[in-house]
């Protein structure tokens, strides 16, 4: 097996499985139920706390911001949490990794496939939640003003971005122990409040500023946002000095980084887990 | 035989393991300097008593498990060098566990793996109704995996070690836990398929020294890491030859110790098990004049004498004989 069809084969089957495990566990109709009433129940929160505090001010560029942040925040946790989790699951629940691992297939491209239906299945949530936020909530989206070649570009780089972070926690979970399930927890939560998807920079004091700058989600939700409701995004400081082409730019080349990074610290960690025995470490206790 | 006759060759291999657990820091040596070679074609036994060294030399072949120092080949490739080489061709089975994802049938589970090696669908499913047949479990084909008992759950994950006609098939304690049926179905199926594909290599982890008998070509024996012993079974146990080995089963022991009678002249060893009906002794003697002065002691202490057999040595009496006791050591045994 050649490396190309290594990765095919593993991406594919990863693929396959993930999205088993992800819609298998009930009949299609409750899956269906439980797909569309997730999110709407998670954005909910949300909403009714910016409803309290605005005092009902859905028409206000505000909402547009937050409601969009968090949509499309939801592919942070699912994508990070769909590839570095498939690790702790196999290892732990199914006892498999030790047989997938010995496969031919490339272990990196398998954990990239199982991502990849909690990928399809966040989409469904996202489109869930903005459909709901344009029809009850007067999220302010134009679907025909939605620039969407910029936009598809912005979430494919986005979301591969995505997945290599989730590598990387990947092979740090390789290394630790079984209730280290925190750690994907512990990142989403961190980047979800420095990664402007509920609220500009700005509202953070200024020594932590840098940390919203430096994370590639806070230029990717930005593009999104800019793709979305153009003037509407180009309103609030964070960016305003940044041109969209610039910020994709930017936003192409973090990836580019972040890719690079993952893929070394992926390796690193497995061949140290070989090394330490710790590929097939059973922890669940 | 030369290089191309190998199908796994391991020169001075070593793993040691950092211990760190409360109270307690230091190494574990799982295997020391073990040099071994499995030809093309073979059924080869490892025996030994749990924690001898025998996962772990499976974990480094099949390229989960990097050696802490000396080299592994498995088909001419260094297992350190290019695992990737190695993958395609290898297949591995652990016994005693029941991994596989539940949410799929049998079927998709056997399936998955072999789209992992590039396995055409129409090719994998024939296979997998063969192997299905063969364990006799093909009604089983289309139940969830978590429907599924132990025992059948650990059959289907036999299956799938056959499943991508492996050149090389670890199998590591397959039968650990099977009951007496499921465990002949296993061994008969291992047999059909070395029969069926002469050119390809088995290497099978046992403490079921009937398992290793009835299987192997041959049988390496392990204890604490290293290699003791590797033959035939039949040249293990013709060194054994000149040894009296008898059988004796008694009552209640009435405080007499084994290792009194082991002080006895001409008596080697004393294997003593506890039996749910009384206790059995495995008496090795230099010779049989030997069992004369022992039978005296046994009747001074009234020991009730119940039977009294001569046999031929076996893997086990071998392993007793290298070791100094039996395997299941710590399970109602005692060697003098």
């Amino acid at each position: 097996m050649d490396g190309l069809r290594r990765f095919w084969f593993g991406f594919k089957v990863g693929a396959w499985l993930g999205w088993q495990i992800e819609s298998n566990w009930t009949d299609p109709f409750l899956f269906a139920v439980y797909s569309v009433i997730k999110p709407l129940a998670a954005a909910a929160i949300l909403v009714v706390m910016y409803a309290v505090v605005s005092r009902n001010a859905f028409e206000h560029p505000l909402f547009t911001y937050i409601y969009l942040g968090n949509a499309f925040y939801m592919y942070v946790g699912g994508v990070l949490q769909g590839v570095s989790w498939a690790v702790v699951e196999d290892r732990e629940h199914y006892r498999t990794l030790r047989y997938v691992y010995i496969t031919p297939v490339s272990f990196m491209a398998y954990l990239l496939g199982r991502g990849l239906a909690r990928f399809v299945i966040t989409t469904i949530a996202v489109l869930v939640l903005l459909a709901s936020g344009v029809l009850f909530l007067h999220l302010r989206l134009d679907w025909a003003a939605v620039n969407w070649p910029l936009f598809l570009a912005g979430l494919f780089l986005g979301v591969t971005m995505l997945a290599f972070m989730g590598l990387m926690l990947a092979g740090v979970l390789m290394l630790t122990v079984h209730h280290s399930w925190f750690v994907g927890e512990a990142v989403g939560g961190a980047l979800f409040l420095f990664s402007g998807a509920i609220f500009p920079l700005e509202v953070l004091p200024q020594w932590l500023r840098p940390v919203g700058y430096a994370l590639p989600i806070t230029y990717w939700l930005e593009l999104l946002r800019r793709t979305l409701v153009g003037s509407t995004a180009r309103a609030f400081p964070t960016f305003a000095h940044l041109e969209t082409p610039e910020l994709f730019a930017l936003l192409a080349a973090m990836t580019a980084g972040v890719m690079l990074l993952g893929g070394v610290v992926f390796t690193a960690c497995e061949r140290y887990a070989r090394r330490a025995g710790l590929v097939d470490r059973v922890t669940n206790y | 035989m030369d290089r191309q006759d190998w199908a796994i060759r391991t020169e001075r291999l070593r793993r040691v393991y950092k211990v760190r657990e409360p109270g307690r820091k230091g190494e574990l040596v799982a295997l020391d300097d073990v040099n071994l070679t499995v030809y093309r074609g073979e059924l080869f036994g490892l025996l030994g008593p749990n924690g001898a060294g025998k996962t772990t030399l499976i974990k480094i072949l099949t390229t989960l498990l990097a050696p802490t120092s000396g080299r592994a080949w498995v088909l001419g490739i260094d297992v350190m060098e290019a695992p990737h080489r190695i993958r395609p061709r290898i297949n591995m089975v652990s016994g005693g566990e029941t991994s596989g994802y539940g949410l799929l049938t049998v079927r998709e589970n056997l399936w998955m793996f072999a789209q992992f090696y590039g396995i055409p669908s129409p090719v994998a499913h024939r296979r997998i109704r063969s192997l299905l047949e063969q364990m006799n479990m093909l009604d089983r084909m289309h139940t969830k995996l978590s429907d599924l008992s132990t025992g059948l759950r650990q059959k289907m994950n036999i299956a799938r070690g056959f499943l991508t006609d492996p050149e090389v098939l670890f199998l590591d304690e397959p039968t650990l836990g099977l009951d007496v049926a499921a465990a002949r179905d296993v061994r008969r199926m291992i047999r059909t398929w070395m029969a069926a594909h002469p050119g390809r290599t088995v290497l099978l982890t046992t403490h079921y020294m009937h398992e290793a008998e009835e299987l192997c070509d041959r049988v390496a024996i392990i204890h604490g890491g290293r290699i003791l012993a590797c033959d035939t079974p039949t040249n293990l146990k013709r060194r054994l030859q000149r040894e009296a080995i008898f059988q004796i089963r008694t009552g209640p022991m009435n405080g007499l110790n084994p290792q009194t009678l082991e002080r006895l002249p001409g008596v080697r060893r004393i294997l003593y098990r506890v039996t749910p009906t009384g206790v059995r002794l495995d008496c090795y003697l230099e010779d049989e004049a030997a069992l004369g002065p022992l039978i005296s002691t046994l009747t001074e202490h009234r020991v009730r004498l119940e039977a009294l057999e001569k046999r031929e040595p076996t893997l086990e009496d071998v392993f007793v004989h290298m070791v100094g006791h039996g395997l299941d050591e710590g399970e109602g045994t005692h060697a003098g």
